[in-house]
């Protein structure tokens, strides 16, 4: 009995071992990077121009640039995801057209993002003209961020109780009313928090942007939606894999490396410690 | 009260309108794809995808041979799945059966931090720190190899296996562990003997997304596997995937070129083994009612 209590606990912890393992790599990967990149930060790195073709000077451009994309892809993604979500939790009923969208929705989360990006290349810059631009750039990532919203908002909206809706109806409101004052007021900080992790996701992808907004090198602001933009991410991958003196400018790769690190985790722990806030607050 | 009903259905057919975009952008996606690989069909014809040899770039003749790239592709991808399941599924059975409530609490968000981080980071933390480590151990002259971009992978998939394998094994009722319990197997033997098995199918599918998620991945697999379209079995070489193949070329290629439309066949085959990939695994976890 004690040998066998003896094998469990050593099973018990290899398991914890590989466990804490994991831990151990994702620490290891973030303080390597913070550490290296704290050291790179100073004003004119975030505030400067690049200069010859990025090993000098800051990254103003592609913190600006990968900012436009965010914004643009929100613009275009959240209502329309939101809006989504209303419809397949408060009016759908079970049906061949509500399956066919849930397996759209399930698809689209599926498709790889390069795949996004020779879809943009072809509908957005080629097909509608917008060129390699900010625009372009956005809706490719709006695509891809579409089906995060919408699953996160459905979750949302399904975890306000029933009798909210039910009471309202009962006192004569429509649905629609019912939805607007009963419904959405206390889904809203669920389905914004849940958009902010899919959207942080947006701003570290490199693959959608690549072929349909990013530019190589441009020390300038972008003064149009329909200009090209320098981006965080691919401003990261330049210069790590396609600058001639690549080990020379590592201090300028760590540096956007942390920026851009800073900015994703930053919004997931934002988005994180919101939702955490408002579950407190509304507890049915 | 007629005006009400009429604001009503109107409301009501916008937002039907706009959950239908899904379906439009999935349409837009296979038309727009098809739309610029369709030439390559006619001339010079598919058969020339059919072959051993990817050479885009030629002053005799080109070649767009994409068995290379489907052989990095299933190599990487192998391996990386490989190198995922034991850490993603340990994990998750540690997790949900072993771990304190407390510890749960903080290990899981943190994990789930890991699938935060983006790919380009990643993959610069490979070229920088994991490379230079692999060419030591292997003594290699490079370690820019499929091991390199197979490691980086499976620490991408891990999140994925991780998070859905725990609702599996959540999922299982209560009542197969008690009667497993009662019947005097220890916690150890109810574990990998009762619950594991029963989560099986959600693991499955877990292990599944899991490697979707590993084949459509771009950015690490480009910086760290060194990209020679070579076919090969062997980790400690440079291999080209599909993904990295069409990341690294479309932005020289000139558009129309026999050599654009080959790199959106690649696209297309990219889309339909990750859509067969993810219904597979979707039938699994609805037969089994879990949601991902």
């Amino acid at each position: 009995m004690t040998h066998q209590r003896k094998t469990e606990a050593l099973v018990y912890q290899l398991m914890r071992g590989i466990t804490y393992f994991i831990v151990f790599v994702i620490a290891y990967i973030i303080l390597d990077i913070f550490y290296h990149g704290v050291a790179v930060l100073r004003w004119e790195f975030l505030a400067g121009y690049p200069r010859k073709s990025g090993a000098e000077g800051g990254i103003l451009p592609a913190i600006i640039g990968t900012f436009c994309l965010v914004l643009g892809a929100i613009a275009a993604a959240l209502p329309l995801g939101m809006a989504s979500a209303i419809y397949l939790s408060e009016y759908a009923r079970q049906g061949r057209w509500v399956r066919l969208l849930r397996l759209a929705i399930v698809t689209l989360a599926g498709v790889p993002s390069i795949v996004f990006g020779l879809f943009g290349l072809g509908l957005f810059v080629l097909f509608m003209g917008f060129g390699a631009s900010i625009l372009a750039g956005s809706l490719t990532l709006a695509c891809m961020i579409l089906p995060t919203i919408i699953v996160a908002s459905e979750e949302a909206l399904r975890a306000v109780p029933q009798t909210l809706r039910e009471g309202s109806l009962a006192l004569g409101a429509t649905q629609w009313q019912t939805i607007r004052k009963n419904v959405m007021p206390y889904a809203l900080p669920g389905m914004l928090t849940g958009s902010i992790l899919g959207i942080g996701r947006a701003a570290g992808e490199t693959a959608p942007i690549l072929l349909t907004a990013a530019a190589f090198y441009l020390p300038k602001l972008p003064r149009s939606i329909f200009d090209q933009v320098m981006a965080l991410p691919y401003h990261l991958y330049i210069l790590a894999t396609q600058h001639p003196d690549a080990a020379k400018v590592r201090p300028m790769q760590y540096g956007t490396a942390f920026v851009l690190l800073l900015l994703v985790l930053g919004m997931s722990l934002g988005a994180i410690v919101l939702r955490s806030h408002f579950r407190k607050k509304y507890k049915w | 009260m007629p005006r009400g009903r009429f604001k009503e259905g109107i409301i009501r057919l916008l937002l039907l309108m706009a959950a239908s975009t899904s379906i439009l952008i999935v349409i837009l996606i296979f038309v727009f794809l098809f739309k610029e690989a369709l030439p390559f069909a006619v001339h010079p014809g598919l058969r020339e995808l059919w072959g051993t040899r990817w050479i885009p770039v030629s002053f005799q003749r080109s070649a767009y041979g994409i068995i290379p790239l489907i052989t990095g592709s299933a190599l990487v991808t192998c391996l990386a799945t490989l190198i995922a399941i034991p850490f993603g599924v340990i994990g998750a059975v540690y997790l949900s059966e072993v771990a304190a409530a407390r510890e749960r609490e903080i290990l899981k968000p943190f994990i789930e931090l890991l699938a935060g981080i983006p790919s380009v980071v990643i993959g610069f933390f490979g070229l920088v720190v994991l490379a230079p480590l692999v060419k030591t151990a292997l003594g290699l002259s490079s370690g820019l190899t499929a091991l390199t971009g197979a490691l980086l992978l499976a620490l991408m998939a891990i999140p994925t296996i991780m998070s859905i394998s725990e609702d599996a094994i959540q999922a299982v009722p209560l009542s197969y562990k008690e009667a497993s319990l009662a019947l005097g197997a220890s916690k150890l033997q109810t574990i990998w003997r009762i619950t594991v098995p029963a989560a099986l199918p959600g693991i499955i599918a877990a292990i599944m997304l899991g490697m979707g998620r590993v084949i459509g991945e771009t950015m690490a697999v480009m910086m760290v596997t060194g990209n020679a379209a070579i076919i090969t079995l062997n980790p400690a070489e440079s291999v080209r995937t599909m993904t990295a193949t069409i990341a690294a070329e479309m932005g020289e290629v000139a558009f129309g070129s026999d050599h654009y439309r080959a790199l959106f066949w690649v696209g297309i085959i990219l889309l339909i083994v990750t859509f067969a990939i993810n219904m597979v695994a979707q039938r699994v976890l609805k037969k089994y009612q879990l949601t991902p």
